[in-house]
């Protein structure tokens, strides 16, 4: 009677379209129900001023397009390199349609299955033994259609408005509807209610036009090239900031909005007062209603404005959410957010996950997981979940032998858009073998999930594990912060566990750390402490290939964790060590011993021999028990032992 | 004695105040007693110091207080003493007056009293001065004033004791600033005497003290000579100048003024204990023979702390190792004792192959006796073991632990060296992710995979080239390469995980993985291979007959000695298919041809075999056998097909002896200089065909084609043997190694009974090591540093540098000094040290220079 899928996408926005997309691959029942006619409706309307602040960085001097990807904001991850954002606008920062223009070509070009003009009103839970996670989500569209879902993946993204409620706030313009036309705001006072990028986009469209422009917020404005997160306020967007301190007018200003109240006069002015004043005011008049500069002539607000803005952000809808689903919002940190895993599903509903901007609560203020280039990779990383879950299909991983552990990683911190973007959240994990002679490479695993690797992977951590992570120094990011101060940067090696900037960090452990561990981890760090943790120095140009400063350390560290020798060595080497040792190097009995050895070049042996890296067995003399004979002066040096004995 | 002389002109060169009362009475020559002992006896006068202080009430009475008139009074002829004259009831110098109590001990040692002088109002007394800012410090030898000094450069017990020893030993301490005063002092010093040369960042620091308390004891032994000029101890050839260095220049033992005297810097931090440590050693004997059991010789080494080192040598090789010895006693020199161990004469049991021995500095320590290949590895192990204690500072890293900035890895070393010449990549088609797809299509295909910033590659990539540029030309397969670093996704799409690896692209074929050896002569043998299909077809008898002759394929047979030639009826289509099948899965390493005919039966009745059969060919050697092949699997045709190349007494080279190594038996080895003996060669193939050698993997090996084979060689016996040498080496189990005695004559009676013995366990065998592959070096324990609540590190560095400024500021203000300190700024320091630290660094000992002055 009702249609059953076995995975059922909310909202044909970037995250359900990722999400699509990854399912259409792995050939599973899916379907996308969009409230809109075209996917990215979102994108159709916001952001109102239309200009993305996304990067769109067409040109990095590389060719891989793995690490393209880290300064691609706006792409979809799929197999088809036509699919990439560059290819649809030259813009760095892009023209919103643009993004609705992407987006339909990606659900068309990859044959996506989205059901248009479904508006799921209502969300149940419809309990069922036979159904994979004990029962299935009953979806209620506007016209009544009824449909059964096995696993509901939620991509609504923040839809609903954050809206103010004090005495006079019907007045209150609001982001979504106010004119983007700075011709309506000549000769004006504004204010603006918001310290975030929606707020200074405003602000920086009508600055030049009006008479001043004041911001209020209840917290300070944080600039996200101070905290290093990009949802705080861009710097294509902070003009005001610039006018604001050259004195030129504008301002901002900190408040909680909930002591306020807007106060019309009788020539349609707005007056700000404070909520106390206005209820302890028996007059109804409004011209005599007390105002803080009454008290307080110097009162920062005591101008009237022409016009407020709200311009607060959006929250998530929770409305259509039946409450057998148990779906809520967490704390009073992230009341926006629902409460959800860290590994996106939600704390209430097994089989029901949150993808895109509405799962930002696990990396909040913190790394991208509320942008394309972040939850492009966590919608990856559920995918993966739900292939091992649902289908026995384990987490993707490569085996290498134990030789080639420093140039996996090297590879991977020099290219992997996923650990450079949501750092600190997803990880690359290397499981080792017995014996440390093997190792098995998994990428982008959730970094909270760890104590649960084995679980949600397939995979067994047995013999030990290293952890590959990307960090932020761990004084270097909030709004406070300096970040131009002199000697900012390492450059020393043995400096390396100080580097500031975005560097690679392994952490190595014996056993896979439990929950306990998880949950008691000292304050700061994204893990437990390890065994042993491994910095490769921060690097200027993001490139961690440097022979000496950054592949040597590293190599170092892992002989170290696994006490063993990891070098490489030309084949004649390993033919001495062969012929003269009971055991070889793991180079040499995973090359040279299975007829694949490394051959020297004569101009690769001089340089060896001269920096006695290598020995020049064909010049060894004859007569002397050392490979090394030093001639020095003969005679009067040596002198015979029989009474030599001296007291001090 | 040049004491006379500097008093002289001391005296000569300073207006000095004559007392009232002269005593005219002899001086009295007084013996300073130090808180060392020493085997040196000095007399030295003792020296007055005057001091002009405050009044200064003290619960101790150490520091007596005088009238003028009683301190002059108690001065006596060719005593020295430091006297401080004070006003009394001025304000108090008190911190001054406590540094200077704890240095009165000190100088009382060195001969030196300390007084307090304290002067009333009306006192006419030159020294006392009219302006309280004018209270200064004296210091008298007798009743004559050597020198006066500004308490504040005197502001600590270290710059007290400095600055009055400096005084006092100005003529034996010579204090320079150019490298040519070095030279000057040096060559006037070659045949007569050694030198003693210190940096020190200031005049008055703890380091200059120590270095004085040394002059003031070896002073008549060597010349000392001093500098605060951080240019000069550059030009001598230091580096990581942050801290006082100290050299011992050898140069009594130089006859030729133009030879540079030999220098030993001094390990440890310069610290008066060990600035005599230091001294002590390089008095001892360079280098000393002995005959006796290296448990009981004793040497000033053992009593100073230093481990002892003992070069085994024997009458045979007497000199090489006694000239080894010398070079091993230099480099340790300061650090440990070198003795030259004679195994002949000793009565001690001294293991039969060990070369040097160890022996630590602490009371009955046991003698370590190893086999080390290389007069390196005992410098790296007396330091890596840490033989004698360091000794902890107490700020800053510790400068004499091992650079973990050396790139060790041979591969990684080698390649960074050579990454500035340019090789011929323009003989390899580089391709794209737009340009792969088309390239390997259109034609026979070789691409390496490879990455930029791999060193392993990077090696092998220096092989392909020499390849393309062998093949220019003259080849059908096109060499290409791509970067994974750049294009990461086609090396992904095409199942590289792992760097580099070369892959074969033919029309309508998958592709075939090289799995060779990482260099030019085998993939140009996999190439040649490739030409033509594995099998390839044989369409007669007669072109049969020609490719076990050689004659087909003529120029493929300079690249495999065998060929393989499978024989089959047409009705043994399942034999036939288990052929190509093996044929196929080793393409490029074994030549293989298939004939199928009805007149199969002919060549099987020529060769005297049945079919199915295989045939090898050795047409170098003229040699064709035969094999039956029955019912035999796929994967057993393969083994047969992959051991056809092998011999029956093969010359094992570098490229060749993990082939043989896969049998898992013992080598029975024969090391030859040049071409083997023809006797030899049939004695071991007469006993291969008896069937008597089965266990054993016979082979030879050429060390005029494997130059390596004198370092295992080396290994093995610690010389290179008279060749030929015949060696049983059993790896797989045990790793023992027997050599056949030099002394008996080598035939099958004597081979073969030897061989019994040696497997009985009646042949005394050298034991292969088993250690373990440990990291070669520690990593940075950055767990560790990040416990540590400190500072950050260029904070630290910025307070580093204000605390030399201030030391530097209060240096410089002692008047007639030449002590100037010059600090560079911290920029350029910071960017001397990234060069460094980003430059692979040589493995060599950092005091071994090659400079020259």
């Amino acid at each position: 009677s009702r249609p059953h899928r076995d995975y059922c996408v909310l909202g044909a926005g970037p995250a359900g379209l990722q999400m699509a997309a990854l399912l259409h691959r792995a050939g599973r029942d899916y379907e996308v129900f969009e409230r809109e006619s075209a996917p990215g409706s979102f994108f159709t309307r916001y952001p109102r001023h239309r200009k993305l602040i996304s990067i769109n960085k067409r040109y990095t001097g590389k060719a891989n397009a793995e690490f393209n990807l880290r300064h691609d904001w706006n792409s979809l991850l799929s197999d088809d390199p036509h699919l990439l954002f560059r290819h649809y606008s030259q813009a760095y920062f892009p023209d919103a349609s643009d993004m609705v223009r992407y987006l339909g070509d990606f659900a068309q070009r990859l044959g996506l299955r989205v059901l248009y003009n479904t508006n799921i009103t209502h969300v149940t839970l419809d309990k069922d033994p036979q159904a994979w996670n004990g029962h299935y989500f009953i979806l209620r569209d506007q016209k009544g259609q009824v449909y059964q879902c096995s696993v509901l993946l939620v991509a609504t993204g923040l839809a609903v408005p954050k809206l103010v409620d004090f005495p006079g706030s019907e007045y209150v313009e609001g982001y979504e509807s106010v004119s983007v036309d700075p011709e309506d705001f000549v000769g004006q006072n504004v204010l603006i209610l918001g310290h975030g990028n929606s707020a200074f986009e405003t602000a920086e469209n009508i600055l030049g036009v009006t008479n001043f422009v004041h911001m209020l917020s209840r917290s300070r404005v944080r600039l996200s090239w101070a905290t290093h997160y990009v949802g705080d306020v861009r710097a294509i967007n902070n003009g005001l900031l610039d006018t604001y301190q050259l004195k030129s007018l504008d301002g901002l200003l900190e408040s909680d909005l909930e002591y306020l109240a807007l106060v019309k006069d009788s020539k349609g002015k707005f007056h700000i007062t404070l909520k106390f004043l206005l209820e302890n005011s028996s007059n109804q008049s409004a011209d005599s209603i007390p105002l803080p500069q009454d008290d307080n002539d110097n009162f920062a607000m005591r101008v009237a404005y022409d016009r407020v803005i709200r311009c607060l952000g959006w929250k998530f809808d929770f409305s259509i959410f039946n409450q057998s689903l148990r779906l809520s919002s967490g704390t009073e940190f992230s009341k926006k957010y629902p409460l959800i895993k860290a590994s996106y599903e939600s704390k209430g509903s097994r089989g029901l996950f949150i993808l895109g901007t509405a799962s930002h609560s696990v990396d909040y203020r913190k790394s991208a997981g509320g942008f394309i280039h972040g939850f492009r990779y966590t919608v990856r990383a559920v995918h993966r979940l739900l292939e091992h879950r649902h289908h026995g299909i384990t987490w993707p991983s490569t085996q290498y032998p134990i030789t080639q552990l420093t140039s996996s990683i090297i590879r991977r911190v020099n290219e992997a858009s996923g650990l450079y973007q949501m750092f600190s959240v997803l990880a690359d994990i290397i499981l080792l073998k017995e014996n440390a002679t093997a190792f098995e490479y998994l990428e982008e695993f959730p970094i909270q999930m760890l104590a649960q690797l084995e679980m949600l992977t397939g995979r067994t951590a047995r013999h030990g594990i290293f952890v590959i992570n990307m960090e932020y120094g761990k004084n270097f990011s909030g709004p406070e912060k300096d970040v131009f101060y002199y000697d900012r940067s390492v450059a020393h090696i043995e400096d390396a566990w100080m580097s500031n900037f975005l560097h690679p960090v392994i952490y190595y452990y014996r056993h896979l750390p439990t929950e306990q561990d998880m949950r008691f981890r000292p304050a700061q760090w994204p893990l437990p402490r390890p065994v042993a943790i491994h910095h490769i120095v921060e690097d200027f140009l993001t490139d961690w290939t440097a022979p000496v400063g950054h592949i040597l350390p590293l190599r170092r560290f892992l002989e170290n964790c696994l006490d063993t020798d990891l070098r490489s060595f030309y084949a004649e080497s390993c033919f001495l060590f062969t012929l003269t040792r009971q055991k070889l190097p793991p180079f040499c009995q995973q090359g040279y011993l299975r007829m694949q050895g490394l051959s020297s070049t004569k101009s690769l042996r001089q340089h060896g021999v001269e920096s006695r890296l290598l020995q020049d067995y064909t010049a060894m003399e004859n007569s002397s028990r050392w490979l090394d004979d030093h001639s020095s002066a003969p005679g009067p040096l040596t002198q015979f032992l029989d009474s030599n004995r001296e007291e001090l | 004695m040049n004491q006379s002389t500097s008093g002289s002109s001391i005296t000569s060169g300073v207006r000095t105040q004559q007392v009232k009362k002269t005593d005219k009475s002899p001086g009295t020559r007084i013996q300073p007693q130090l808180t060392m002992s020493s085997g040196l006896r000095v007399f030295r006068a003792g020296v007055a110091l005057v001091l002009m202080c405050n009044f200064y009430t003290s619960t101790e009475d150490s520091l007596p207080e005088l009238s003028p008139q009683q301190y002059f009074s108690s001065l006596q002829p060719g005593k020295a003493s430091l006297a401080y004259f004070c006003q009394d009831g001025s304000l108090s110098n008190s911190l001054f007056l406590e540094e200077l109590k704890e240095a009165i001990r000190p100088l009382q040692d060195y001969g030196i009293s300390v007084a307090k002088v304290t002067c009333v109002k009306e006192e006419a007394s030159r020294y006392c001065g009219e302006e309280e800012s004018l209270m200064k410090a004296y210091l008298f030898r007798g009743s004559i004033l050597l020198r006066e000094f500004p308490t504040d450069i005197l502001f600590d017990v270290n710059a007290i004791i400095a600055h009055v020893l400096f005084a006092l030993l100005f003529n034996e301490v010579k204090y320079i600033t150019t490298l040519e005063d070095l030279h000057s002092i040096e060559n006037s010093l070659k045949g007569k005497s050694n030198m003693i040369f210190s940096y020190v960042e200031a005049i008055g620091t703890p380091e200059h003290r120590a270095v004085m308390e040394a002059a003031f004891v070896y002073g008549t032994s060597y010349q000392f000579a001093l500098t605060t000029e951080i240019a000069l101890l550059e030009d001598v050839g230091s580096e990581n100048i942050e801290h006082a260095h100290l050299y011992f220049f050898h140069c009594k033992v130089v006859s030729d003024v133009t030879e540079h005297c030999r220098r030993t810097l001094m390990g440890p931090p310069l610290a008066a204990v060990e600035v005599h440590k230091f001294v002590k050693t390089m008095e001892a004997p360079l280098l000393t023979e002995v005959a006796e059991d290296p448990q009981l010789v004793s040497t000033i080494h053992l009593q100073l702390g230093l481990p002892l080192v003992f070069i085994i040598s024997q009458r045979a090789t007497h000199e090489a190792d006694r000239r080894t010895a010398e070079w091993v006693a230099w480099q340790l020199l300061g650090k440990a004792g070198v003795l030259l161990l004679m195994r002949d004469s000793a009565d001690v049991n001294i293991p039969q192959h060990a070369n040097v021995a160890f022996r630590r500095a602490e009371k009955d320590a046991p003698v370590e006796f190893q086999v080390l290949n290389d007069v390196e590895l005992i410098i790296s192990h007396v330091k890596n073991n840490l033989y004698f204690e360091e000794i902890q500072e107490d700020e800053g890293e510790d400068m004499e632990g091992p650079d973990l900035a050396v790139e060790d890895d041979e591969v990684a070393g080698t390649v960074y060296r050579d990454r500035k010449r340019p090789l011929p990549l323009g003989l390899l088609v580089e391709l794209t992710e737009e340009t792969f797809n088309t390239t390997v299509m259109a034609s026979d295909t070789l691409v390496l995979f490879y990455a930029t910033w791999h060193a392993v590659s990077m090696a092998f990539l220096q092989s392909y080239t020499d390849v393309a540029v062998k093949l220019k030309g003259r080849s059908t397969i096109l060499l290409t390469r791509i970067n994974c670093a750049d294009w990461s996704d086609v090396c992904t799409k095409q199942n590289v995980t792992a760097f580099p690896m070369v892959k074969l692209y033919k029309e309508g074929e998958s592709p075939v993985s090289y799995a060779g050896m990482l260099g030019s002569k085998d993939l140009l043998t996999f190439i040649q291979l490739n030409k033509i299909s594995s099998p390839v077809n044989i369409a007669s008898i007669q072109e049969a007959e020609k490719y076990l002759r050689g004659e087909l394929y003529k120029d493929l047979f300079s690249f495999s000695s065998v060929s393989v030639l499978g024989l089959f009826t047409p009705a043994m289509t399942s034999a036939k298919e288990c052929f190509q099948k093996a044929g196929k899965q080793l393409r490029g390493s074994v030549l293989t041809g298939v004939y199928s005919e009805d007149d199969a039966w002919i060549l099987s009745n020529k060769y005297a075999t049945t079919l199915p059969a295989l045939l090898l060919a050795r047409p170098k050697e003229g040699r064709i056998e035969s094999v039956p092949l029955d019912t035999t699997p796929v994967q057993d045709m393969v083994q047969i097909l992959a051991n056809a190349p092998l011999e029956a007494f093969p010359e094992i080279t570098v490229e060749n002896l993990p082939t043989y190594l896969r049998f898992q038996r013992p080598l029975l080895i024969l090391f030859s200089d040049g071409s083997i003996n023809p006797q030899y060669r049939n004695i071991v193939l007469a006993l291969v065909r008896q069937k008597q050698l089965d266990l054993f993997t016979p082979c030879w090996l050429n060390l005029k084609n494997t130059p390596v084979g004198r370092g295992v060689l080396k290994a093995y016996f610690g010389r290179l043997p008279t060749l030929p040498q015949l060696l049983l080496v059993n790896l797989h189990s045990g790793g023992q190694v027997y050599a056949f005695p030099s002394s008996q004559p080598l035939t099958e009676q004597s081979l073969v009974l030897w061989l019994k013995n040696s497997q009985a366990g009646l042949e005394n065998p050298i034991i292969l090591s088993a250690q373990e592959w440990s990291p070669p070096l520690p990593a940075f324990d950055f767990l560790s540093m990040m416990d540590v609540p400190t500072s950050r590190a260029p904070t630290k560095k910025v307070l580093e540098c204000q605390k030399e400024a201030e030391v530097q500021e209060r240096a410089g203000q002692q008047p007639g000094d030449k002590s100037t300190t010059r600090r560079e700024p911290v920029e350029v320091l910071r960017i001397k040290h990234w060069n460094r630290s980003n430059r692979p660094k040589e493995s060599r000992e950092p005091f071994h220079h090659d400079k020259e002055l």
